[in-house]
């Protein structure tokens, strides 16, 4: 039984039949008794002074029950929505923290950013009576951009924010990377975007609060990767509220991306308007209201240099980066360019020199927070970008180049320049095994089969590593986090054996319901048929801090087998009893306490049984029943790496950009459900290739938003994508029990720069050294223009 | 979405007859362009109007030299047509590329054209095709049909019943389709007719033209190099985020060579 379910088996996901068959319970789904309906007026300038609300006729139409404005969140004591991590400035200093209230105060800051809400008994009614408020607004100007936010004189989104400077962070020596450059015979440079992106989760986000004055308890569904972490956040910072009168649930939510982390002011309001009109009150974004209140995703701008010596070894790599914070820092928003970016800039080479900085900066834009794979999709962009241009410049072939550079498995561990150490690895094996998929030797056969049909064919490549599974508490906390990032669980035995297990981690898509119950099956040679994994709901589960950063199998996961080792010790101590034997004389396997040497033995189910019908037992030193709790606080991240190829077709009239292969080989660590690995493997992949071809939000100058809507903001579809090649090879994780690593980001931080470096490979022979994500077809076509011109692009 | 009175006629004269002294009502069909602007509040019509109920509005027939095709045909019946893919194979192939399938099973052929949306593909179609344009009160020339950006030469209340397409020697459209919205960009139909070479651009302008240069060149050799040298001016083009009006000039070029040599 555990053979066939456990650790390494393929089983079909559990929870895809309520999900095909339509019988998911989202939060919009969830409808209350006494429902009423929340509609959010947000500002549509990126910049205004707000002079004036005038809510009577509102009031007055049929079915409203309140309309609330930021002078009611000030009147009634709510607290602002609290940035969940301190960055530092290079002396040290705090980075400026603007205050965030759940409605905008006196000033909007971007568009979108939520100025007063209608409440009515119904959502039609509520939108009807929304037209009515009449708000007298005094246009300021914006910057929408890091170009405008950063330029001599711009308006300033806080007047606490000289300059529009959130902070100006370092990592790594400068003085030994000076060093590094002085003593090099090559030097490559690099400047380069990483597009902004929408996170587009197929659910829209939505929260549905209700207060029940009788017993003074609060419930809030809501569309959330982390309800525990939201529940802290209301009761401690927003809402003001003890924990045990607060109950947040999560239900099933239809992908996150990293956007659904966070803690919104829609998930304040609605529990606040439901304490003030006395109904509940449910508000769900439709499509239009994600693009402006959802926290968008990357949104770079950097300098690159890296130094080589005269054989292509690195010696040093230097980075300036400005990162775009948005208009309020969102809950993990510091984080991102500076700890989960910035220390990834060693990738998986071997530099004796790095040293970064970041600038991150206030603009009248939506918040910029975590998005799939968080700071490493940029930190792989710039590197592998800028390794390529160094293979092109050098003439050192592009796998050469990289061979030369990749940290050995003999270094391992491997401490990096920027604070990071590698428990282990084997990235010339990953190499080795992805240019077999992609059969690299046959590439110039292809390129030329392409040629003859009019195409420009291309190769690119990326080999990367992230950092994931976060994260040690101790090492976050002295980097400025302001919660602990371990995970809990809690495995309930029934008294016939079946498992009930709690995990304060939450799936929305990632499939924790078959993943942990083959952990079960695994551990316990239990069916999977009778393991329930339960999630999502605060009164139900552990304090856990939620999924993301790829953390569910390597910090949930060890959790729970943490549980389980104490409740394979308490039974062995039960079957001791049972079986007449020694207590060390007993060992679990397949299923089965045994007595070692003989063939006594007793099944699990009967040792679970006796747990809970304890007449026959050892009722002097163990207690009854078999549940377990464990915390577990992981040792290091967790570092996945691997190399992806991508091929790509350029169709030279129109600069339309096909991709054509797709081969990626990755470590993720030990696997539990290859079929569930390679489906996050394709989804990232999906994204990635979305960033680099598709996606981008386009601000304008001013901060209008220009393609806030699926006609304008293009997605990839299946149609786009060539069936990808995905390939394993695996080295155990060395410091969680199960040896797992995480598989949730990688395809979205190893594709985008093999992407590109695809394109510009094709483009090579016309001149073209440079294009920017998303490689659209006019921005091919022009740059193909201006080379045949001769100008270089 | 505001309330609305909805009707669901059988006849075109019922339906005109509902219409009749309503300012505030719009005619529905398969509603892929009126539904989302309703949905965003963009229109707040008193009576919706429905035509799908007319069943003598969704019949495809050959007439002599012509294929007519019903008001209430969809786009998907047009694509898989019998008729449609043996006289004018590029017509269904046209219609077999709008949208994605969801919208070709709801979307009609009448719907499409009395939206005189710049960016759809038929006018394409009924411009190069020299197509006449049925109405319950009368027939209209393609040239006079389309007359600006979502404007047409229907008046109020007019209703089309149906359009028809003169069979060509030889037809075809070549489209470069927004990548998000997968409306036309740039769609370009070429028919080598009897009275002659038409070349009809959709979605670069703000309706639907023809470029006579192209049809002149084509005239002399329709065949795709003819084209080679003829540009298009950028002057009076669409340019927006997608594709600036640059792009669409060198796409239309781009497109009309690809839709000749679809019709070799």
């Amino acid at each position: 039984m555990s053979s066939a379910q456990g650790i390494g088996a393929s089983i079909k996901r559990k929870e895809d039949r309520r999900f095909l068959l339509g019988k998911g319970q989202y939060t919009d789904d969830i409808t209350l008794p006494d429902q009423s309906y929340a509609v959010l007026i947000r500002s549509p300038y990126a910049a205004a002074l707000i002079k004036k609300i005038d809510a009577a006729a509102a009031l007055a139409a049929p079915g409203v029950l309140a309309v609330l404005t930021g002078d009611d969140v000030a009147a009634d004591g709510l607290g602002g929505i609290p940035c969940g991590w301190a960055v530092k400035n290079k002396d040290g200093s705090n980075m400026v923290e603007p205050p965030h209230p759940g409605l905008a105060h006196g000033k909007a800051r971007h568009v979108g950013d939520p100025v007063a809400m209608v409440v009515a008994s119904s959502k039609a009614l509520a939108k009807a009576a929304a037209k009515l408020v009449d708000i007298d607004y005094d246009v300021l100007p914006g910057c929408g951009r890091l170009p405008e936010a950063t330029a001599e004189g711009a308006p300033l989104v806080w007047d606490q924010a000289p300059g529009n400077v959130c902070f100006d962070w370092h990592i790594g020596d400068a003085a030994l990377t000076d060093a590094a450059f002085a003593k090099a015979a090559h030097v490559v440079e690099l400047d380069l975007v990483n597009n902004r992106v929408a996170p587009n989760a197929m659910e829209p986000r939505a929260a549905n609060g209700h207060y029940a004055a009788a017993n003074d308890h609060y419930t809030l569904y809501t569309t959330s990767q982390n309800p525990h972490l939201t529940r802290l956040l209301l009761a401690a910072f927003t809402l003001h509220v003890s924990e045990h009168k607060l109950r947040v649930i999560a239900p099933d939510v239809g992908g996150g991306f990293g956007s659904k982390i966070f803690h919104y002011a829609e998930e304040l309001l609605v529990l606040w308007a439901s304490r003030r009109v006395g109904r509940p009150v449910k508000w769900t974004a439709d499509r239009s209201e994600a693009f402006i209140s959802d926290a968008h995703g990357r949104d770079h701008i950097s300098k690159a240099q890296l130094a080589m010596d005269k054989d292509g070894k690195f010696l040093g790599l230097r980075v300036h980066t400005l990162a775009n914070m948005g208009a309020y820092l969102s809950t993990f928003a510091p984080a991102v360019p500076t700890y989960l970016y910035a220390t990834l800039l060693s990738g998986p080479y071997d530099f004796p020199a790095i040293y970064a900085e970041v600038k991150a900066i206030f603009t009248n834009t939506v918040a910029v927070d975590a998005y799939r794979g968080a700071g490493r999709p940029e930190a792989t962009y710039l590197l592998e970008r800028l390794v390529e241009k160094a293979a092109r410049e050098t003439g050192i072939d592009r796998v050469e180049l990289r061979r030369r550079n990749l940290i050995q498995p003999s270094q391992f561990p491997y401490q990096t320049q920027v604070a990071l150490q590698y428990d282990i690895g084997d990235y010339q094996a990953t190499l080795d095994l992805a240019l077999a998929k992609i059969d690299y030797a046959g590439y110039a056969q292809r390129h030329a089969a392409s040629a003859a049909n009019g195409k420009l064919r291309g190769i690119g490549m990326s080999t990367y590593i992230e950092a994931c599974g976060i994260a040690p508490s101790a090492l976050v906390g002295a980097l400025g986090a302001r919660a602990g990032l371990y995970e809990a669980a809690n495995v309930r035995i029934h008294p016939t054996g079946s498992v009930t297990v709690f995990t304060g981690t939450h799936s929305h898509g990632q499939g924790h319901e078959t993943t942990f119950a083959q952990l079960i099956a695994d551990r316990l040679g239990v069916s999977t048929d009778n393991v329930e994994i339960v999630h999502g709901d605060t009164d139900r589960i552990p304090f856990g801090m939620g999924t993301y950063g790829s953390r569910s199998a390597s910090v949930g996961g060890s959790a729970i087998v943490k549980a389980l080792d104490k409740i394979v010790d308490k039974g062995k101590k039960i079957a001791a009893h049972l079986l007449e034997a020694s207590v060390a004389d007993i060992e679990f396997r397949d299923g089965a306490y045994r007595v070692v040497g003989t063939d006594r033995q007793k099944a699990f189910g009967e040792v679970a049984f006796a747990a809970y019908v304890p007449h026959n037992y050892p009722i002097d030193t163990v207690e009854p029943g078999l549940e377990e709790s464990a915390f577990y606080d992981p040792k290091n991240f967790t570092f996945p790496g691997g190399t992806h190829f991508v091929e790509v077709e350029i169709d030279p009239e129109t600069g339309v950009v096909e991709v054509v292969d797709v081969a990626i080989a990755d470590d993720v660590g030990v696997i539990i459900n290859p079929m569930i690995v390679d489906g996050q493997a394709h989804g990232g992949l999906a994204q990635g290739i979305g960033q680099a071809l598709y996606e981008e939000v386009q601000y304008d100058a001013d901060g209008q938003l220009s393609n806030g809507s699926y006609m304008t903001y293009c997605m990839p579809r299946a149609a786009d994508l060539p069936m990808f090649k995905v390939g394993n090879h695996v080295t155990a994780c060395t410091h969680n029990p199960l040896g797992v690593k995480g598989v949730g980001e990688v395809g979205a931080i190893g594709v985008p720069p093999a992407v590109i470096n695809a394109v510009l490979d094709a483009l090579a022979p016309l001149g073209v050294k440079d294009i920017s994500m998303p490689a659209t077809p006019e921005k091919v076509w022009r740059a193909i223009a201006a080379a045949k011109q001769g100008k270089g692009a | 979405m505001k309330d609305f009175q909805f009707h669901r006629p059988t006849t075109v004269a019922e339906a005109v007859a509902l219409m009749a002294g309503k300012d505030g009502a719009k005619f529905l069909s398969g509603g892929q362009s009126l539904l989302p602007v309703l949905k965003l509040d963009l229109a707040e019509p008193t009576d919706l109007i429905s035509l799908t109920g007319i069943a003598e509005l969704r019949e495809i027939r050959v007439d002599g030299q012509a294929l007519v095709i019903g008001a209430l045909v969809t786009h998907d019946a047009v694509a898989r047509s019998a008729d449609v893919r043996k006289h004018i194979p590029g017509l269904a192939a046209l219609a077999g590329g709008i949208g994605d399938p969801q919208v070709r099973n709801r979307g009609t052929l009448g719907g499409s054209v009395a939206h005189a949306d710049p960016s759809a593909d038929y006018p394409a179609a009924i411009l190069a095709l020299g197509a006449t344009v049925h109405t319950n009160l009368r027939k209209i020339d393609a040239e006079e049909f389309f007359t600006g950006l979502f404007e047409s030469a229907l008046a109020p209340g007019e209703l089309v019943t149906a359009v028809s397409f003169p069979i060509p020697k030889r037809a075809a459209y070549a489209k470069f389709a927004h990548r998000a919205s997968k409306y036309a960009l740039v769609g370009v139909m070429v028919a080598l007719t009897s009275s002659g070479v038409r070349v009809a651009v959709t979605g670069a302008g703000a309706k639907v033209f023809r470029v006579s240069a192209m049809e002149d060149a084509l005239t002399k050799g329709f065949v795709p190099e003819a084209l080679s040298g003829i540009t298009v001016s950028a002057d009076d083009l669409n340019g927006d985020a997608e594709a600036s009006a640059e792009f669409r000039a060198h796409l239309i070029g781009v497109m009309a060579k690809r839709a000749v040599a679809a019709c070799q």
